[in-house]
């Protein structure tokens, strides 16, 4: 019979989970089954002051899932690892000694630095081997919410991740009463590498709400036979499913926030009136979630660490590595649930703003599931075009830009070679023709073994706050609501643009750019000192979290000079976007899809800075 | 059930490869086993488009290799993988009797190449072991759901032997459907077979599969019990219910049938010419 670990067989059903602190908390501690509960809280709370001198022990650290012992990997006896605490302009000293038996490595997502302190194996250094110790040294010249994560392997998704947060230069500006980080992440008692395995012979492995005889019966009665028939026949003939939401869920993922599962979850004090700060990061492998707090307005002030203009949303969607920081004033005692679901709806992490400890406010209903639809497959469907949007984005793209005619008719003649010149329609698009397919490398680019399809028809989707979230009544964020606080520091139009297609095989589950995986790729060179265009397109029905690390990303979503810095950009599916990088930094960096399993099978480029 | 599985097979473990892959399956706990290998030769194609606009800088016209420290690569996306799927695992009975059958395949390799195992069997009550089938094949990944394969069919049972050498397809036709075509040829003619299944899930793990094996031969090999032309169908209709992904208990119809001239031959030899069973068994991957 076929040997299946306690591990696997436990995968199909949903997970308890319970971090504790090693040795803090009594190792032989035999727990009760029943309601998950930590044995001691992870050290997520911010430091009360920054620090420049950290000494980190990368280790294996207790879980209990389902009564089960586990370990996962942590620092300092923390899963999460501990949120550590900069300031803008000290030069910061982390001696990170590996207490694994396999080589580990710090990141620091979206941290500025040289490149041999970004802690890439391969790239920025050797890795740290089992048992040494090695010092990172840099400057910090940013501030704002960041997170550190490993780069080495699986470890990242065995719990090693923390977060970051750097006070601006000249001491602490907090102009709240309570700030708070909320690291979200997704835990599974499963082997990684299994998960990997299992992905690659059956793709649907861990999707459990796939389309049935029964839902095609409901759709028949609702939609009328034939439109129930043409559905299921135009997706059959591409091999693809509307409800391929998320690789990996719920099924074998319980969502964490600081480490605390959803039955009790994690819990923020407040007195009412208070202005809150949340520094929400997403640290999972594998999952988008929507984040919102039934009841309060949430003020978006920060994204990937910097300051923009405020939003007030109920809702906003947060990709992998992504980092946005909130503030919220609840003026009643609540209890206020923050209600955090996967973007697939199979699971959600949860936390309350309470006004003393151990209370549990409600938790909402699930919403309903996203499904994929056909501008998902890069088909267009011009009727929710955003109007206003392309204009101003089209005009931030042109200034100074000589080669934007040029492009433009590169891209109508690719356009109407593809038979498809309604793409050309887009409104907005006849005075400002920027953003079309028009890349050689799309041109190129075929269907085959590692390209399962392309987006014919690839559209701006920058208004759009993400699958599931559409219409759901409540204000959701969008990328073209981010505006930063301050112009961008480099003015120039961009010398070049590079031009990347998010691309893969879900079938095979093999992910890469431009149809090619790393190890068959060559690197993307830059020049230092000059400006460069990002122009991504998402041939995938998936969203796909892109990071570049080292430099910031300036999102071209509209907002003119006032263009958002990031580190990590979503992209949806269908879509198309563009950044502005200023390359100015040399030596090797990682260019990746933050989805883990993505970059490891090969969605992933060294950046060549020379 | 693997040991049997790698007992059928364990006769074909001829090259070290294969039998080094043998070796392997009975310890491998979790199912999957990767080693990173050498990796292929890169294309020197350029992997992104650049577009320089005229008296700017440019890009480096001849770029010189990239040197990873340590010669560590930041990311391994050229695995070694391991799987085995024993499709049918099966007691068939009816008014007549009954006889077990087995039908699998397991395959080791990357993304692109694979070394990939076929084979299949009937043992009836009195234990003869019949329509032994095992295949050998290297198989290459050349479009979205396809794969190409090649490689040797051997017949091995308590029958006579036969070699056959094999080119095919496996893959994912259109609609999700599953489907194998294979040729043979030997000295003794050619062959040809036909596989293909479907799944039609009636909830997440409740699955209905109907499934169909045709095999043609270019000759008759009475000794084999084969005719010339469309010899002989194995088909069924089996419900699964997918507790684990991996291990899926089932219950089915199944119908084996000879026509034409292995009809006659099985006729004159007084056995079954065709034959409808009930059908339980377990369906299992790792």
């Amino acid at each position: 019979m076929i040997n299946f670990s306690l591990r696997e067989r436990l995968a199909l059903s949903r997970r308890r989970f319970i971090t504790g602190a090693a040795g803090l908390c009594g190792a032989g501690v035999v727990l009760p089954r029943g309601p998950a509960r930590a044995l001691s809280a992870p050290h997520t709370d911010i430091p009360l002051t920054s620090s420049a001198r950290f000494s980190l022990a990368v280790e294996r650290v207790p879980v209990v899932a389902g009564g089960r012992r586990m370990t996962g990997t942590g620092i300092n006896g923390s899963l999460p690892a501990p949120t550590l605490r900069w300031r803008e302009g000290d030069t910061v000293e982390i001696a990170v000694t590996n207490r694994l038996d396999e080589t580990t490595s710090l990141h620091w997502h979206g941290i500025r630095l040289p490149a041999d302190m970004d802690g890439v194996p391969g790239l920025s250094f050797a890795g740290i081997r089992s048992g040494a110790t090695f010092t990172y040294r840099f400057p910090v010249r940013q501030s704002g919410t960041y997170w550190y994560h490993s780069h080495s392997g699986m470890q990242e998704q065995t719990g090693l991740y923390g977060a970051l947060v750097i006070d601006p230069a000249g001491g602490t500006e907090r102009a709240v009463d309570r700030d708070y980080v909320l690291v979200l992440s997704d835990w599974t008692d499963a082997d990684p590498e299994q998960i990997v395995s299992s992905l690659k012979f059956q793709s649907d492995y861990y999707n459990f709400r796939q389309r049935t005889v029964g839902t095609f019966v409901r759709d028949a009665v609702r939609d009328g036979p034939g439109l129930a028939v043409r559905d299921r026949l135009r997706w059959g003939a591409m091999n693809m499913a509307p409800t391929d939401i998320s690789d990996v869920s719920g099924v074998i993922y319980t969502y964490l926030m600081n480490g605390q599962p959803p039955e009790t979850g994690w819990t923020g004090l407040f007195r009412p009136g208070e202005r809150v700060r949340l520094r929400v990061i997403n640290a999972a492998s594998m999952t988008l979630f929507d984040v919102r707090i039934p009841g309060l307005t949430m003020h978006v002030v920060g994204a990937d660490g910097q300051d923009v203009e405020p939003v007030p949303v109920d809702e906003f969607r947060i990709g992998p590595a992504e980092t946005y920081d909130v503030i919220v004033q609840p003026e009643g005692e609540g209890p206020w649930t923050i209600f955090v679901q996967s973007e697939d709806r199979t699971g959600y992490a949860r936390g309350t703003l309470a006004t003393r400890p151990g209370q549990l406010g409600p938790v909402p209903p699930m919403d309903p599931r996203p499904l994929r639809t056909m501008v998902d497959m890069g088909m267009g469907g011009m009727d929710r075009g955003p109007a206003g949007h392309d204009r101003m984005e089209s005009g931030a793209a042109m200034q100074g830009d000589m080669a934007g005619m040029d492009m433009a008719g590169d891209g109508m003649r690719h356009a109407a070679r593809r038979g498809a010149p309604e793409a050309m329609r887009m409104p907005g698009m006849a005075a400002h023709p920027a953003p079309v397919t028009q890349s050689g490398a799309g041109e190129r680019l075929k269907e085959g073994v590692e390209v399962q399809s392309i987006a014919m028809m690839p559209r701006n989707r920058l208004t759009e706050p993400g699958a599931g979230l559409e219409g759901n009544g409540r204000r959701c964020l969008t990328y073209a609501d981010l505006r930063a606080t301050r112009a961008g520091e480099d003015a120039r139009p961009p010398s070049r643009e590079i031009t990347l297609h998010l691309t893969g095989n879900m079938e095979r589950f093999i992910w890469g750019f431009d149809g090619k995986k790393f190890s068959e790729a060559e690197p993307v060179r830059l020049v230092l000192g000059e400006r460069v265009r990002f122009i991504l397109i998402n041939d995938t029905m998936m969203e796909h979290p892109i990071h570049l690390h080292g430099f910031w990303s300036e999102l071209e979503n509209g907002q003119g000079a006032f263009r958002p810095y990031k580190h990590t950009i979503t992209v949806k599916p269908g879509e198309r976007l563009s950044s502005l990088v200023t390359v100015d930094t040399p030596g090797l960096w990682a260019y990746h899809c933050h989805l883990l399993y993505h970059m490891e099978v090969g969605m992933f480029r060294t950046v060549v800075v020379s | 059930m693997r040991r049997g599985l790698v007992a059928a097979f364990a006769v074909l473990a001829a090259s070290p490869a294969i039998a080094h892959d043998m070796e392997m399956m009975p310890g491998m706990v979790m199912g999957a086993t990767k080693k990173p290998v050498a990796r292929g030769r890169v294309t020197p194609a350029p992997a992104v488009s650049v577009k320089v606009v005229p008296s700017s800088s440019s890009a480096p016209m001849r770029p010189a290799p990239v040197v990873y420290v340590a010669g560590i690569q930041p990311v391994m996306d050229h695995m070694l993988y391991a799987h085995a799927l024993l499709d049918e695992f099966e007691a068939r009975y009816n008014g007549r009797g009954g006889e077990f059958r087995y039908d699998g395949q397991g395959w080791y390799g990357t993304d692109y190449d694979k070394l990939w195992i076929k084979s299949e069997g009937t043992v009836s009550r009195t234990g003869r072991f019949g329509d032994g089938d095992h295949e050998i094949l290297y198989d290459r990944a050349i479009s979205r759901y396809f794969d190409v394969q090649t490689g040797v069919r051997l017949d091995i049972d308590n029958g006579p032997a036969r070699a056959w050498g094999a080119a095919g397809i496996q893959g994912l036709a259109l609609w999700f459907f599953d489907l194998e075509a294979t040729a043979y040829f030997s000295d003794r003619g050619a062959a040809a077979r036909l596989q293909g299944s479907y799944d039609i899930l009636l909830t997440n793990r409740l699955i209905l599969q109907p499934q169909a094996e045709l095999n043609f031969y270019s000759t008759a090999d009475r000794a084999r019990g084969v005719g010339r032309g469309f010899s002989d169908i194995d088909t069924g209709l089996r419900l699964r219910y997918e507790w684990f992904r991996k291990l899926a208990p089932y219950v089915g119809i199944t119908y084996s049938g000879r026509f034409g001239q292995a009809a006659e031959i099985a006729r004159r030899r007084g056995s079954v010419v065709g034959d409808v069973t009930f059908a339980f068994g377990l369906r299992s991957w790792f």
